[in-house]
């Protein structure tokens, strides 16, 4: 079935009562509709089983508009419609779509639109930071906010509670043991059995969306690569191509094969890292200095070519700022050469080891029907099932030039997870050589275009940990109005709640490893 | 087993030589060391990392400096669980909001005498980030920092320059 036939059907189930405004945002479909039709159509997107990715709202003069994007065989499809500032309400479309769940009360937070029959009202991304019926991404909120002196902790969060004999709390963080990010959990368990996890996340919030209003092209680039420090080319790349999309700029030919190189690069350093640690997590130590090793070496060699070991602006609006020489070519392809081999050596070693067997088979269990309903993503919704990857089913430049191999695994536990990521580095280094191959000559950045006020981007990028969804809208003299990034961490958390349960709590460590969240591309 | 030993045999020591820093390098690197630090805690540092708001990249370098090539540990560097049992808070990110109380519950934690180092050039000024309604800024706007490593983020030659600096500034 071609992609274009599920939306017509779709369209004309709607019917007569649900007037739909068809246009575009840049490359993508955009539907408007009228807010009572909000909860309809997503029960209507369930049954034609259209995967729900993103939400977010916008201020604009006396209105919100509310985004929810959805995806089904590679197109994306957006939804919009608009409440006014003095009553927003809106039915919750989280009432059939988990997945939508914590987006709406992040939304709900930041611009105080009520999401009515919502499973979950709790607030979410506020602690204390802002008063209660204050909305810091409405346009009469100052971004510097009204701080008092020390910012109290959030000591009243209505958690979950655990009852029944024998049933303990065990509350970790936000100031974890490891040097990790800052989150909380809080347990209830029998024994040592799982009963409940819930996450309270927002502790890094920082205000991105907010601090990116009225910035440049560049400086908002710059933002972008730090949403996620692990993730700065994913994010960096998913804002550009949205500003570029938005602007009308088309990027180079050579600068698309460079951004794909970083990408691939970024995908194996950080898989390496995880490795390691996964194994770490159960007192196998032996992987992870091997693994941390590699990972230092991969690095070394981002800093001698692109001058950075982690790729931070590497990617700017327009293209690249560093170019590949024919030696830094030649480095690259040894570099993978000797990579293949010692991760030949190590992962053979490390598939006969009897207690890695032990702690990570059938350990962290995480089920397809869950990892669908939560719209889980990256290697987490891949090693479940969810066969999606945006290189091969929405390929932009330059994955539109290659075929993309992905990984699929049925077994859903951290085993799975740790296999899909080796299948990942294996297919990375082939794409890397084969971008090196088709490396074409010619500029790296094309010239900006001043984007007319009110254009608007939707950049849709597969990071190291799956889909990235980035929405820019431009206002006039080339500033930036809105700017949201969707993390597959903010699809992915949920998940770790459920893949845990049952599990035993000191597994947590090596479960919430091989999901591997990021809180500041969460908590933003 | 076998093929652990024969890899492990066959990687052998990759750790790198590393000579201890000297005043003017630590200049030339943008480190300042505010305070000398007293005699009888150098030759040996326990650190708690705390992040108190970044985006993870100074987590991932100051994770490197366990691997095999830094293996801060020989010069009696380690990283431990609890601000009890620290001397060091190595503080990363701009602090935001939801995490400043939690930095100055950590601070009260560890016992004295403690010195606390900013890690990046967020916890050095704010960085990318400043100050804004969710954004407290620099570390040194919410608690002490006795001494900067800036760098967005530090490599880990300069987390260990830095470091180091900091255990032999009193000798």
């Amino acid at each position: 079935m071609s992609s274009s036939n599920w939306t017509a059907d779709f369209l004309s189930q709607l019917g007569r009562d649900t007037p739909v405004a068809e246009s575009t945002v840049a490359a993508t479909r955009l539907w408007q509709i009228d807010s009572q039709a909000w909860q309809q159509l997503a029960e209507l997107a369930v049954v034609h089983k259209l995967r729900w990715v993103a939400g977010w709202a916008e201020h604009v003069d006396k209105q919100f508009l509310i985004n929810s994007c959805f995806e089904k065989q590679g197109e994306y499809l957006l939804l919009r419609t608009t409440v006014d500032v003095v009553s927003p309400e809106l039915p919750s479309q989280a009432t059939v779509y988990p997945a939508a769940n914590r987006s709406e009360r992040h939304s709900q937070d930041m611009f105080g639109i009520k999401f009515t029959s919502h499973p979950d009202n709790r607030r979410w991304t506020r602690h204390q930071a802002w008063i209660e019926n204050s909305y810091p991404l409405r346009k009469d909120f100052p971004v510097q906010g009204s701080p008092v002196g020390v910012t109290p902790p959030d000591m009243h969060y209505p958690f979950i509670k655990g009852h029944g004999a024998g049933v303990y709390e065990i509350p970790v963080g936000p100031v974890h043991a490891g040097i990790i990010e800052p989150g909380h959990f809080r347990f209830q368990a029998v024994g040592e059995l799982i009963l409940n996890l819930e996450e309270r996340l927002g502790y890094v919030h920082k205000g991105i969306e907010k601090i990116a209003e009225g910035r440049t092209p560049e400086s908002l680039g710059r933002l972008a690569g730090r949403v996620s420090g692990d993730t700065t080319v994913g994010h960096c790349w998913a804002a550009c191509r949205a500003m570029e999309l938005a602007a009308g700029v088309e990027i180079p030919p050579r600068a698309a094969l460079i951004r794909g190189i970083l990408a691939e690069r970024e995908r194996v350093a950080n898989h390496l890292g995880d490795i390691g640690a996964i194994c770490n997590d159960v007192a196998f130590v032996f992987a992870q200095m091997q693994m941390t090793r590699l990972r230092e070496l991969w690095l070394r060699t981002n800093a001698t070519v692109f001058g950075h070991r982690l790729l931070m602006d590497a990617i700017v609006p327009g293209g690249v700022v560093c170019d590949l020489s024919d030696v830094a070519c030649s480095l690259i392809k040894k570099d993978i050469a000797e990579l293949r081999t010692e991760l030949t050596e190590i992962i053979t070693a490390l598939d006969l080891n009897t207690s890695l067997e032990d702690r990570l088979y059938t350990a962290g269990f995480l089920s397809e029907d869950i990892a669908k309903a939560f719209g889980t993503l990256g290697y987490v919704g891949r090693a479940s099932g969810q066969d999606f990857d945006v290189r091969r089913d929405t390929p932009y430049p330059p994955y539109d030039q290659v075929k993309v191999k992905v990984a699929l695994e049925n077994q859903g536990d951290i085993a799975s997870r740790f296999w899909i990521r080796y299948k990942e580095i294996r297919t990375a280094l082939a794409l890397i050589e084969k971008f090196i191959a088709q490396l074409v000559a010619g500029d790296i950045c094309s010239d900006w275009k001043i984007p007319p006020s009110g254009s608007e981007g939707l950049g849709i990028v597969e990071g190291w940990r799956g889909e990235i969804v980035s929405y820019i809208r431009f206002a006039a003299d080339n500033k930036v109005a809105r700017f949201y990034p969707r993390d597959p961490s903010q699809l992915n958390w949920p998940a770790l709640e459920k893949l845990v349960l049952n599990n035993i709590v000191p597994d947590f460590p090596v479960c919430n490893k091989s999901l591997n969240g990021s809180y500041s591309g969460n908590d933003l | 087993m076998l093929r652990i030993f024969k890899k492990i045999l066959t990687t052998g020591v990759v750790t790198e030589k590393f000579n201890l820093p000297r005043d003017a390098e630590l200049e030339a690197l943008g480190i300042q060391v505010k305070r000398h630090i007293d005699r009888q805690f150098s030759g040996s540092i326990a650190i708690r990392a705390v992040d108190a708001g970044s985006c993870n990249g100074c987590e991932l370098e100051i994770h490197a400096l366990n691997n095999p090539f830094y293996d801060i540990e020989r010069f009696g560097v380690h990283f431990v669980a609890s601000p009890r049992h620290a001397d060091v808070l190595l503080v990363t990110g701009p602090v935001s909001r939801h995490m400043q109380t939690a930095l100055l519950r950590t601070y009260e934690a560890t016992p004295n005498p403690k010195w606390v180092v900013a890690v990046g050039d967020c916890a050095a000024c704010g960085g990318e980030f400043g100050v804004s309604y969710a954004s407290c800024g620099a570390v040194a706007n919410v608690i002490p920092v006795d001494m900067v490593i800036p760098g967005c983020p530090p490599t880990p030659l300069a987390l260990m320059t830095g470091l180091l600096g900091l255990m032999n500034a009193g000798k």
